[in-house]
């Protein structure tokens, strides 16, 4: 059974990680390990991710745990850890970017 | 990341301690470090065991050695103590919960205290300044008192102005709380220790509900974590 967001019991990145992977599925996590100018999540904060593409956490208002997710499949596969950078978006490219303003840079691994 | 590595964390967080996860940024390796760690970890310098243990204690998560590592603090939930089971508790202890505090309800009445008003949050039934003795209030521990009643809010900021609990709230109005104030400094604090005390608690945003109320208090001791609290109501005995 697909478990529902708690706010009050369920909100933990490394819990929910712990649990996914003792239930048998592959997870990857990614953490903020650097920041400059005004990025929208601290260090240190954590977005986990699992192989039915299930997220929990957070690593940005939302502007790039899409593309994150997509590389942690890859992590999820080959075991290597990635790291990945995120600048500022530009409106005319059709890439991925923070519309703050700010930069992130994020740490990808496995759960082995 | 290994499951070890994670069941540590998972371990030393439920213990209520402060532990580093070190992670080699070009390969993934993973170290866990715990405040009083006397191991010799071999691979880090004394000098990066230093700057590990000073992150540790700023609860301050980054890169160290030319980026070479990336040290994340893993630091125990912050606390809160709420003295009164009363009905402004029962918004203010989930609402907290939310906000990832451990919210601990103190109350000697057993009819106020009961696992039905307050799911999921922990009850102690005791007087409130044997309590506060209980629970200790560090750094990072906010106490509450929102019983009214002198006989318990009293005895509760007695023993919370001896520790260093980083907010220190009671509930009742400018009057109520200059009378406070007044009781308290017989009993030998100073202005400066006084001061401590927000009265009345929370943000003046015109609170009128329970809920309402809980919101003021838990933002302004949002601001107080973040060193933004402006004392700006402060109520002289």
């Amino acid at each position: 059974m697909e478990e529902k967001f708690d706010a009050k019991s369920n909100d933990d990145v490394l819990t929910t990680v712990f649990d996914w992977t003792k239930k048998g599925h592959k997870a990857a996590l990614a953490t903020v390990i650097d920041t400059w100018g005004s990025s929208p999540r601290p260090i240190g904060s954590q977005l986990g991710i699992n192989d039915k593409g299930e997220l929990i956490g957070s690593v940005s208002g939302g502007c790039i745990e899409g593309a994150v997710a997509k590389e942690a499949f890859k992590v999820m596969e080959l075991g290597t850890p990635r790291t990945l950078e995120f600048g500022v978006s530009n409106e005319d490219a059709w890439e991925v970017g923070l519309a703050c303003g700010g930069s992130v840079r994020v740490f990808v691994e496995r759960i082995d | 990341m290994k499951k070890e590595i994670l069941d540590i964390i998972l371990t030393s967080r439920s213990n209520k301690q402060t532990l580093a996860v070190i992670t080699r940024v070009a390969d993934g390796m993973q170290w866990a470090m715990l405040e009083n760690d006397s191991e010799n970890h071999k691979v880090f310098s004394p000098l990066e065991i230093d700057t590990i243990k000073k992150s540790m204690r700023d609860n301050k998560s980054g890169l160290i050695s030319d980026e070479k590592f990336f040290a994340h603090i893993y630091t125990p939930p912050l606390r809160l103590i709420i003295i009164g089971a009363v009905h402004i508790a029962q918004f203010l202890a989930p609402m907290a919960k939310v906000a990832g505090f451990d919210v601990t309800v103190v109350d000697p009445r057993s009819s106020f205290a009961t696992p039905s008003r307050f799911p999921e949050i922990s009850l102690l039934d005791e007087w409130p300044d044997d309590g506060i003795l209980k629970l200790k209030p560090d750094t990072r521990t906010a106490v509450v008192t929102l019983t009214h009643d002198p006989k318990l809010d009293d005895p509760a900021l007695v023993e919370t102005l001896k520790t260093p609990a980083f907010y220190i709230a009671s509930l009742g109005g400018t009057r109520t709380h200059g009378k406070r104030l007044e009781r308290l400094k017989s009993e030998g604090f100073d202005e400066k220790e006084l001061l401590r005390i927000n009265g009345p608690a929370g943000l003046d945003i015109g609170s009128v509900s329970p809920s309402e109320i809980a919101i003021s208090i838990l933002a302004e001791l949002t601001a107080a974590l973040h060193g933004r609290l402006v004392k700006s109501k402060n109520v002289s005995a």
